[in-house]
Order: C-alpha cells, then sequence, then structure tokens
C-alpha cells in the first residue's frame, strides 16, 4: 500500500467512525479489517510525515464528516465516533508531531465542577475538542476547584471548560472564575462553561467567557475565537 | 404464500376477554342467530340460506317483502369454518402487497370513510391588539366539497405516507359530472391512478363492478392476473343494524364474491340507539351480523376471501349522534378483534377517527386513544386511520400527515423485543468496550440500531422555541411531499383504461 493509499484508508475508516479492527462502520461490512488505530500506527512505522497525516488523513476526514452532519445524513452519534477515531489518532501521534515540532491548537482543559458527578456533557465536548485538534486535558468529574485551577496553571493552558448539571452545583463554576482572578489567571485562559442549568445570563452574571449549549458551540467558539468577553 | 409484501408491525396482541368470554360471546351470537334471527331483505340470499338448513319464512312489512331467518348453529359454524385464514391483498407493487393471516398480528394502518368535506388548513399572520411587534400564525381551515381531484390529491399524498399501509378512499366525489352510474370507475381510478398500495372501497352501483374489474385486469395485464394479485378489493355493509340484510347489498356481496376479489363484510351498529350500548349486547349482536355475512360469502363460494370487519361505535347521550374515541368504542372493538382471532378470520378494524372538527390537542387525544389500544389489539387490518375528523364527515391531509408520524411511533413502539442469546452477547462485549475506554460512553455503539432503523426518530414537527409550531410544521411537511412527483399508471394502460372503461373523467386523464 503506497502512502497516499494508506492516508485515503486513515480518513475513509476516520469517516466510517472505526477506531479498531473489531469495530463496525458507518457502513455494513467492515468488522475484522484494519481501523483507525491500526493504520495510523502503520502510517507512522512506514515513515510518513505525521503532518501529513494530520493534513490529509485527520483534518479532510473530519470536514467530510461535518459536512455530512450539515447535511443530517450523520447524526451526533456519527459525529463523535469519528471525533473519537481522531482523537486516538492524536494520542498515537503525539510524540511524533512533538518531534517534528507541531504544536496543537491550544490545551483546554475540561471539567465537572465539585460536587457534581454528571459526566456525560462533559465527555462528549471532551471527544469533540479533541477530534477538533486541541491539546484535551480532561480532569473528570467531581473536581475541586484549587485542582481545576492548579491544572490551569501548570499547564498554562489557554482554554478552560467547566459543566455542571445541578442548579447546587452551577455556582462552583463561579468559585473556578473567581479563584482564577485571585491568582491572576484570568487573562491566560477563557472559560467556557456549559450544563442544563446554565445559560448566557448566568454565564455572564458569574463572569464566564462564553456559554455553550453543546459541543458544537464550543468548536464554533473555539474556531471562530467568537469568545464573547463580558468580564470587567 | 408471497416473498415480498408490507412489514407492517407485528405485535404481541393485548386480550381484554378471556377465552371463556370469548366464548360465551360466540354462543350468544349464534343464539341470537337462532332467535329471534335475522331480517332478510333479499330474495336471493333468503333462498341460498333455506338451501342450507335454515329455517325461512315470508313477512310482509308495510312496504316491502323480509324473510325471516333462523340459522341453526351448525351452518353458521360449518360456513364460517370455510373462510380462508389467509390470503394476500395486492399491489400495483410487489412490496406494497399486504398478507393477511388470521394467525399472525400483524398489524396493518389504512385510511377509510367516505367524507363529504375536505378540510384545507392555511396558516394566516395575525398581530397582537396590545403590541404591534408581536405576531404569531394560527392554523385556519377551509371547508371544500370533495371531488376527484381531491381524492387523487389524497391518493398522491397517501402514497407518500410511509406507514400508511393501504388506502380506502377517504373522500366522496360530488364533481357535478359524477353520477350514481359513474362514480364508482371514477373513484377507483383516482385511487389507482396515484397509489401504488392496496385500495379498497365499496361499490355505489352494481352495474359498475364489471367496469371496474376491467380497470383492474387492464392494469394487472389479465384476469387471471388480476386475480392473483387482487389490486383492489371491497367493502359491504350488507347489515342494517340491527340484524337486517339490505336487499341491494346482498346483491353485490353475490356479484363481488362472483369475481374472486376479496370481499370486507363490515358492519357498524351504534350502540345505544341500533345494538345495545352494553358491551355484552353490542358485541354479541354486531359478531352475529359479521357471522351471518361471512356465512353468505362461503355459501356463494367457500373458501371466498373475506374480511371480519367490525366498526362498533357508541351514541352520544346528547344528541345520539356517533361518538367515536371512547373508552367504549376501544373495548367493543378489541372484543371484535378477539372474536375475529378465534374464527380464524382476518380482522379488519376500526382506529383513529374522533370528534374533533379541526387538528390539534382533542384529535390527537382521540386517535392516539385509539390508534395504540388497536394496534395493541393485533388486528391484521386497521381502517379509518389516517385523516378523519368531525367522526368520518371530513377528512384533512394535514391531519392524515399527523396521524402518519403518530401511527409510525406506535409500530415502532409495538415491534417485537429483539432479545435472544445474539443480541445479549453482544450486549456483554459492548459493556467491557465502552466501561475498558477512556470516556465510558456508550454514544458511538449506538450507530448500528440508529442506522439499522432501531433507534426512533423525534418528534417530526416539534418547534425549537416556546411555540407550538405542531400544525405549521406538519403543514410545511406536507407541502414537501406533495411537491413529489406522482406515481401514475403508464400512459398505454391509461389510455387502455380510457377506451375500454366508459364513464371517466377527462380531467382525470390530464392530471395523470
Amino acid at each position: 500500500m503506497d502512502n497516499k493509499t494508506l492516508i485515503e484508508k486513515i480518513a475513509f475508516n476516520i469517516i466510517q467512525g472505526r477506531v479498531e479492527a473489531e469495530d463496525e462502520g458507518f457502513d455494513e461490512g467492515y468488522e475484522g479489517q484494519p481501523a483507525v488505530t491500526e493504520l495510523v500506527k502503520k502510517a507512522i512505522d512506514t515513515g510518513i510525515d505525521p503532518k501529513n497525516i494530520v493534513i490529509d488523513g485527520l483534518t479532510h476526514a473530519m470536514e467530510i464528516v461535518g459536512d455530512k452532519f450539515e447535511r443530517e445524513e450523520y447524526l451526533i452519534p456519527d459525529m463523535l465516533a469519528s471525533a473519537e477515531c481522531v482523537g486516538i489518532a492524536m494520542d498515537i501521534m503525539s510524540p511524533h508531531l512533538l518531534k517534528a515540532g507541531v504544536k496543537s491548537k491550544g490545551k483546554f482543559i475540561i471539567a465537572t465542577v465539585a460536587g457534581d458527578l454528571h459526566d456525560i456533557g462533559k465527555n462528549i465536548v471532551s471527544i469533540m475538542i479533541k477530534g477538533a485538534g486541541y491539546e484535551v486535558i480532561d480532569l473528570g468529574a467531581d473536581v475541586p476547584t484549587s485542582a481545576i485551577v492548579q491544572a490551569v496553571k501548570e499547564n498554562q493552558a489557554s482554554y478552560l471548560g467547566l459543566s455542571a448539571l445541578l442548579t447546587t452545583t452551577m455556582w462552583e463554576m463561579k468559585e473556578v472564575i473567581n479563584t482564577l482572578k485571585t491568582e491572576g489567571l484570568d487573562h491566560q485562559v477563557k472559560v467556557f462553561i456549559g450544563g442544563a442549568p446554565t445559560s448566557k445570563s448566568f454565564a455572564e452574571q458569574i463572569g464566564a467567557d462564553a456559554h455553550c449549549k453543546d459541543a458544537f458551540e464550543a468548536i464554533d467558539a473555539l474556531k471562530r475565537k467568537r469568545i464573547n468577553s463580558w468580564r470587567k | 404464500m408471497i416473498d415480498s409484501f408490507r412489514e407492517g408491525v407485528l405485535v404481541k396482541p393485548y386480550t381484554r376477554l378471556d377465552t371463556e368470554q370469548v366464548k360465551w360471546l360466540d354462543q350468544a351470537s349464534l343464539n341470537i342467530l337462532k332467535d329471534p334471527g335475522i331480517w332478510c331483505y333479499n330474495e336471493r340470499a333468503a333462498g341460498l340460506f333455506k338451501t342450507h338448513g335454515a329455517k325461512v319464512w315470508e313477512e310482509k312489512d308495510k312496504h316491502s317483502v323480509c324473510w325471516r331467518v333462523s340459522f341453526p348453529s351448525g351452518l353458521i359454524k360449518e360456513a364460517v369454518s370455510h373462510a380462508p385464514s389467509r390470503f394476500v391483498l395486492g399491489a400495483r407493487t410487489p412490496e406494497n402487497r399486504l398478507l393477511l393471516d388470521a394467525e399472525v398480528p400483524r398489524v396493518y394502518f389504512g385510511s377509510g370513510a367516505e367524507a363529504n368535506i375536505w378540510i384545507e388548513m392555511h396558516m394566516q399572520e395575525f398581530v397582537s391588539a396590545d403590541d404591534n411587534g408581536i405576531k404569531c400564525k394560527v392554523p385556519r381551515f377551509e371547508e371544500l366539497r370533495g371531488n376527484t381531484t381531491l381524492l387523487g390529491r389524497a391518493a398522491r399524498l397517501c402514497e407518500r405516507l410511509e406507514h400508511l399501509d393501504f388506502f380506502i378512499r377517504p373522500l366522496n366525489i360530488q364533481d357535478p359530472d359524477i353520477t350514481p352510474s359513474n362514480h364508482d370507475v371514477n373513484k377507483f381510478f383516482a385511487s389507482l391512478n396515484n397509489m401504488t398500495k392496496h385500495v379498497q372501497a365499496g361499490l355505489t352501483t352494481i352495474d359498475a363492478l364489471k367496469d371496474v374489474v376491467r380497470m383492474g385486469e387492464i392494469i394487472t395485464g389479465s384476469p387471471e392476473a388480476l386475480r392473483e394479485n387482487p389490486l383492489f378489493s371491497f367493502i359491504a355493509c350488507v347489515f342494517k343494524s340491527p340484524l337486517q340484510i339490505v336487499d341491494d347489498t346482498a346483491e353485490k356481496v353475490f356479484r363481488i364474491v362472483e369475481t374472486g376479489l376479496p370481499l370486507v363484510i363490515s358492519s357498524s351498529p351504534q350502540g345505544g340507539s341500533s345494538a345495545p350500548i352494553q358491551e355484552p349486547g353490542m358485541v354479541a349482536q354486531i359478531n352475529a351480523e359479521i357471522l351471518a355475512g361471512i356465512t353468505l360469502t362461503q355459501l356463494i363460494r367457500p373458501g371466498f376471501p373475506v374480511l371480519y370487519g367490525s366498526v362498533p361505535v357508541r351514541a352520544r347521550m346528547d344528541d345520539l349522534h356517533d361518538l367515536y374515541g371512547c373508552p367504549e368504542f376501544n373495548q367493543y372493538n378489541i372484543d371484535c378483534v378477539q372474536l375475529a382471532r378465534f374464527y380464524n378470520i382476518p380482522s379488519y378494524s376500526t382506529a383513529g377517527v374522533g370528534d374533533a372538527k379541526t387538528p390539534g390537542m382533542q384529535a390527537t387525544f382521540e386517535k392516539l386513544f385509539t390508534h395504540f389500544y388497536m394496534a395493541m389489539s393485533g388486528a391484521q387490518y386497521i381502517h379509518y386511520a389516517f385523516g378523519l375528523l368531525d367522526r368520518t364527515n371530513s377528512f384533512c391531509p394535514v391531519q392524515a400527515v399527523l396521524d402518519n408520524e403518530q401511527i409510525g411511533k406506535i409500530k415502532h413502539c409495538l415491534r417485537q423485543p429483539k432479545i435472544d442469546p445474539d443480541t445479549i452477547e453482544d450486549t456483554l462485549k459492548t459493556v467491557k468496550k465502552v466501561m475498558a475506554s477512556p470516556y465510558r460512553l456508550y454514544a458511538r455503539h449506538v450507530r448500528k440500531a440508529m442506522h439499522a432503523g432501531d433507534v426512533s426518530d423525534p418528534y417530526r414537527f416539534e418547534a425549537k422555541g416556546l411555540e407550538d409550531k405542531v400544525l405549521e410544521n406538519a403543514l410545511n411537511y406536507m407541502d414537501r411531499l406533495e411537491q413529489e412527483p406522482a406515481l401514475h399508471l403508464g400512459p398505454e394502460i391509461v389510455d387502455k383504461i380510457f377506451k375500454e372503461v366508459p364513464g371517466i373523467l377527462p380531467g382525470l386523464k390530464q392530471a395523470g
């Protein structure tokens, strides 16, 4: 298989949403054939430039997936499956990209705030943002404010995503933002918030940079740099 | 029997009556047929009953002659046992045929009635009297008199409703040029020229039967092909409740049975006026009427394909009009489905008709109440299910679109569970896989079921904001469906029909 064909196969399997050989894809009949994990490893072993894999394989595939989603041919699970493939491909290629001097689009720390165990929405955002080419550091659920702020500081992260699903825990987001201010980190990091009880007005009230009702709004905000700062 | 047919939905039937109650009702019906028996206004039918052992005697009414018939139980049981439990209702395309099997609770939904009024819906914008900046769109309704163009439009729309399995003309045609003698050929042509699913209707005049049958033979290619693929069938309400066989309808039964094309023997007594209102009385009487009608078909031609047709309704206590969408309606109807199953004859049942005059909350309540319950019964063939309003007086295409969405959800809900060792093994593998993954998220593994159609979609007409836009969205959806091309008969077939079948309005050819 030549390099071009291998990259095309990676892209195809991202579109199919197949992480491993045993996975089914969007279409039937691919079970047992090499998928993204196997193909990316092979590409690296073959010596293909990881930048080419990212540009011609991953990015190209996600553009096609995005188009299919726009046309309602794909639904959220299809999009997530493809994004997960990209995330896993990026994990495999990460050391090689570093060596080649390629940086991610930015570090994105994400967490569900203290007292809240809900993580489905946070996980979806996490997968999608990773799939969009950001380095995601997922701190998990029920994360204390101090641990979130510490992670922002240590990683010099540009973005922080906070999630909450309860009206009682959403106020922890304000604590995180206040602590970031106290620590002098508020100009370094943009804070995105999301979760069922949150809203644009709540984001404004607590001084967050953006409210995102779903992963797509988060990616859109990142992509178009349309983060409205309400912070004084 | 056939490889290709509409899927319908296979359900696990909900039963209201236990076996003993079914037998009591069966015996009660047989008792009614023996004493007092029936009042038969058709001499030929009375003669046939007499030949086969019924006790028949003449009685003179004020204006007509009537034959009283007392059936021995054995005669009814023997005749009914000849009715086939399984047969096919054909269609212009093989995949649209229906496989009816009394032993298999495969449920099909279709339209029905012959409403005089077509209700057209438009959205109109209104401005708030308090604030000119506030506008809202409100549905407005217009009543049109049914005609051939509108019937063709109904068929064309119903062709595109994926959950409608068969088409009974929902609209009466009242064009100025329509007369009793050309009524039947026009309604069948307007339906068949816009519909590849099974078509069914009653006959206005018996004289039209040969022309309608000829139309079917032209479409299928030959008399034999039509019998093999009966792309239309007939309905006969041979009984006028209580217990009276109507002269001209009995004659139609004779002639239809002789064609070999399937027939529904239907009865529609009204609890509280033409039948007892209490469940045992209503069901015993309607069952007696249907059994006597089926007996007639089997005495004419043993093994003739017939559906057990029950449309029991209840009277309103304020005006004695029919009352649909009420608990008794469901009770009567599900009892009849169980009785049809007891006799091993496919069941033609009723759901989705109510008293609401326009689409909206009342219509949705009444229709869901009966659509769901009757689908649970496992009736093979449920009519009246699309578009009817104001009992059976109006047909509204937007309502048909709303009913389609509702019936789709019901079909999905009542599907057989896919639980077996293979699916359990798949599930266990998936659980292990997901729990070993970083996010423990099942979303990726939804896809196979999602793309196989095992995951239902959200309500098609939902609005995004704080507005109820169901009707507006349904109207827009209907407009899109109506843009799709009609699946007309081929031009050679249409030419041949116009050449050989007299009375079809020229406008229908141009519309085609």
